[in-house]
């Protein structure tokens, strides 16, 4: 008997089930068709101005900063202030997202590269899928648009959310995905980051980028 | 081929650990845990209902584990993944063995992973010549000292700053050996340059994973570092190594169990990475992994689902009932002697690598109850090793002089004139001769008490007399 067969036998066996049980059957396949939404906490519900005063003050708690603009025309310039105020170099790297591309950056004096992170560079820019205003999350699709390493590997990740897209739960934002790649489908990677990277590992105390970003920088768009 | 136990020696562990005077100096910081976990489960009006609700999850889960294996299986092999079972610990080695060598892999970082402790992985990649790379800082840290993990979420915490900085100046030779290492931020910088590098050059990424995902074929990671992102980011290959009962059904029921995890772990609302991972990379996508596997070790855990240990496969790993143990804070992770420490520990020992072995660990519990109290799951730690207890009682494992012992006391608790006849004088007599000091400095047949410290005299009348004596005021 293969391994497989030798667990789900054994399993069976356990549960003293057989293969074949239509009550259980229909039971799961129901579950997981209707994905049953269970207790949701108050913290994140409300309006959309609501939501993304709890988004921001929650972000904050975990040492996100998180600047707002009135449009997408003025993220440039508000990164450009950010690595400026902060001393860090004047380059950037995002992917091929077109609400990033689309934005005035020959109006900065910003070095700008595209594409995925081979692990050389300082700050990236991405655009977020949604955001989760109950904990303060981020959530970040993979694909050319927006590469999976520019989280992770970039000292300084600043992030642009849409005002529209940031839900109250992470359950909405399930919905979203569901709504966007189909049902019990999702994108190679979904990334929900909340704050910048942080380790305790050394006698409990608290540091911050660990093997991700040192710095998380949120620029909400209003518009 | 798991980890080498040496918890059949627990009492000597036990020993050496408080007589350890670095351990004893660093055990304190576990208790930094039980502050952040009230407040964050203060903060949450909705954290106890959502306890509930992640037990109910995991319950319907677990009587109902093949059909949502089944789906789960399905849903990966349809995202382009591989799945794969191992029935122990050498059949789950042996198939990430196979993956290392058909990708003639040199170099395999890893996500910190309890499943990898306990089939031994790095061991097993390194007599294959396969250099195995720890990314998590505690894990990392720990594997440069040749040691286990002393507890489920922080592994290395009983290890001091003054020792982390030796070990770097022992292991990373190539850097100027009058560097400054004595703050804490110039370790960590350190770490992340020696282990970028190794992000880089792997050819393998093992992650474990904190759920596995029926509804979509997902795989996902809870972590604050992002080295279990970069682990299965950048190799050609990520490989998920997870225990059968990391299955959930939806996402949406994922979402309850997370907000309990966190909390319940390092008293955070929501850890800083939870990546969901479906299948290889995808047409278009300039990065993520060539190839996924995802590796399901049963190593008796779907036994498990038959009787009264079945309550511990909810478990979820956070390490709550550990922080809050004061056992563990008293001795620390490594006298348990094997990969899992504290109650869980005590509990899931026996079960994986068997009671001869490991009965001897549900023995360590003052049955206090705060493990169950703050369990996110509601498992009844004491309960649990309570019924261990009988069995190691049940199958002879319990020392012969215990046993005489509790058979003389049985004896009497079964016979209650007899009790009150031999131990109402007993208490009487001990209390006129213990009257002058209050307390004994040495008394026959309670040595291994009186040897660390005194025994209060008794006062003379014992609970059931005065028991009877107010029920009797009452009437």
């Amino acid at each position: 008997m293969s391994a497989r067969d030798e667990i789900f036998a054994s399993i069976r066996r356990s549960l003293k089930v057989g293969p074949v049980d239509a009550p259980r059957r229909d039971a799961v396949a129901a579950r997981l068709a209707q994905a049953p939404v269970g207790i949701i906490p108050r913290r994140g519900q409300g309006e959309a101005a609501e939501r993304l005063a709890t988004f921001k003050s929650e972000a904050e708690r975990v040492q996100a900063t998180v600047a707002e603009v009135a449009a997408a025309a003025d993220v440039p310039g508000e990164i450009a202030r950010y690595l400026r105020e902060n001393n860090l170099p004047a380059t950037l790297r995002f992917g091929d997202d077109r609400r990033l591309a689309d934005m005035p950056w020959p109006a900065t004096a910003l070095e700008i590269a595209r594409g995925p992170s081979e692990g050389d560079d300082l700050n990236a820019v991405s655009a977020a899928f949604a955001a989760v205003a109950e904990t303060g999350t981020l959530v970040l699709v993979s694909g050319a648009d927006n590469p999976t390493t520019l989280n992770f590997l970039p000292d300084n990740h600043l992030v642009v959310v849409f005002a529209a897209d940031v839900f109250a739960d992470v359950e909405n934002v399930f919905a979203r995905l569901k709504a966007t790649y189909g049902p019990g489908a999702l994108p190679r990677t979904v990334n929900f980051i909340t704050g910048p990277s942080r380790s305790a590992d050394i006698e409990q105390t608290l540091l911050l980028g660990a093997h991700g970003p040192r710095r998380l920088h949120i620029v909400v768009v209003k518009d | 081929m798991s980890v080498a136990a040496t918890t059949s020696r627990f009492k000597d562990n036990v020993h050496d650990a408080l007589h350890d005077q670095r351990l004893q100096g660093a055990l304190p910081h576990a208790k930094n845990f039980i502050g952040r976990r009230a407040d964050a489960a203060a903060r949450l009006p909705e954290f106890d209902a959502l306890r509930d609700s992640a037990r109910a999850i995991k319950d319907h889960t677990l009587a109902h584990l093949d059909l949502y294996l089944e789906a789960y299986e399905r849903k990966v092999v349809e995202a382009g993944g591989h799945v794969h079972y191992a029935r122990d610990s050498d059949e789950a080695v042996a198939v990430i063995l196979g993956i290392c060598k058909a990708r003639d892999a040199k170099l395999v970082t890893k996500g910190k992973s309890m499943a990898s402790e306990e089939i031994g992985l790095n061991a097993a990649l390194e007599r294959e010549d396969i250099a195995a790379i720890e990314t998590d800082l505690g894990e990392y840290v720990i594997q440069l000292r040749g040691e286990a993990p002393s507890h489920i979420i922080a592994p290395a915490f009983h290890v001091t700053r003054d020792d982390i900085e030796a070990d770097f100046r022992r292991a990373h030779r190539d850097l100027a050996p009058d560097r400054d290492l004595s703050r804490p931020e110039q370790l960590l910088s350190e770490a992340r340059a020696i282990l970028r590098d190794r992000f880089l050059s792997a050819d393998v990424g093992v992650t474990g994973a904190n759920f596995l995902v029926a509804e979509t074929g997902t795989s996902i990671i809870v972590t604050n570092e992002g080295n279990g992102d970069l682990t299965q980011t950048l190799p050609k290959v990520h490989v998920v190594l997870a225990s059968l009962e990391k299955i959930t059904p939806t996402l949406n029921d994922v979402a309850q169990i997370l907000r309990v995890l966190g909390r319940s772990a390092t008293g955070q609302d929501m850890s800083v990475y939870t990546t969901l991972s479906t299948g290889p990379r995808r047409g278009g996508d300039p990065d993520g992994p060539e190839e996924y596997h995802v590796v399901l070790l049963d190593n008796g855990r779907s036994a498990t689902l038959d009787g009264p240990f079945a309550e511990m496969l909810r478990c979820i790993r956070c390490g709550a009932c550990m922080n809050h143990c004061p056992v563990y804070h008293a001795v620390g992770g490594h006298a348990y002697g094997w990969v899992y420490p504290g109650p869980m520990g005590a509990v899931l020992t026996p079960l994986l690598i068997g009671v001869a072995e490991g009965g001897q660990l549900p023995n360590a519990s003052t049955f206090c109850g705060r493990c169950e109290a703050v369990c996110p799951m509601r498992i009844p730690l004491p309960n649990l090793m309570r019924t261990w207890r009988e069995r190691e009682f049940e199958r002879r494992l319990t020392p012969p002089l215990a046993r005489a012992a509790l058979r003389l006391w049985a004896f009497f608790a079964k016979r209650p004139a007899l009790y009150r006849l031999a131990v109402e004088p007993t208490m009487r007599g001990l209390a006129l001769i213990g009257r002058r000091r209050g307390r004994f400095a040495w008394l026959p047949l309670a040595g291994g008490w009186t040897r660390w410290r005194d025994f209060a005299a008794p006062q003379g009348a014992t609970f059931q007399s005065r028991w009877r004596a107010k029920s009797g005021a009452v009437r």
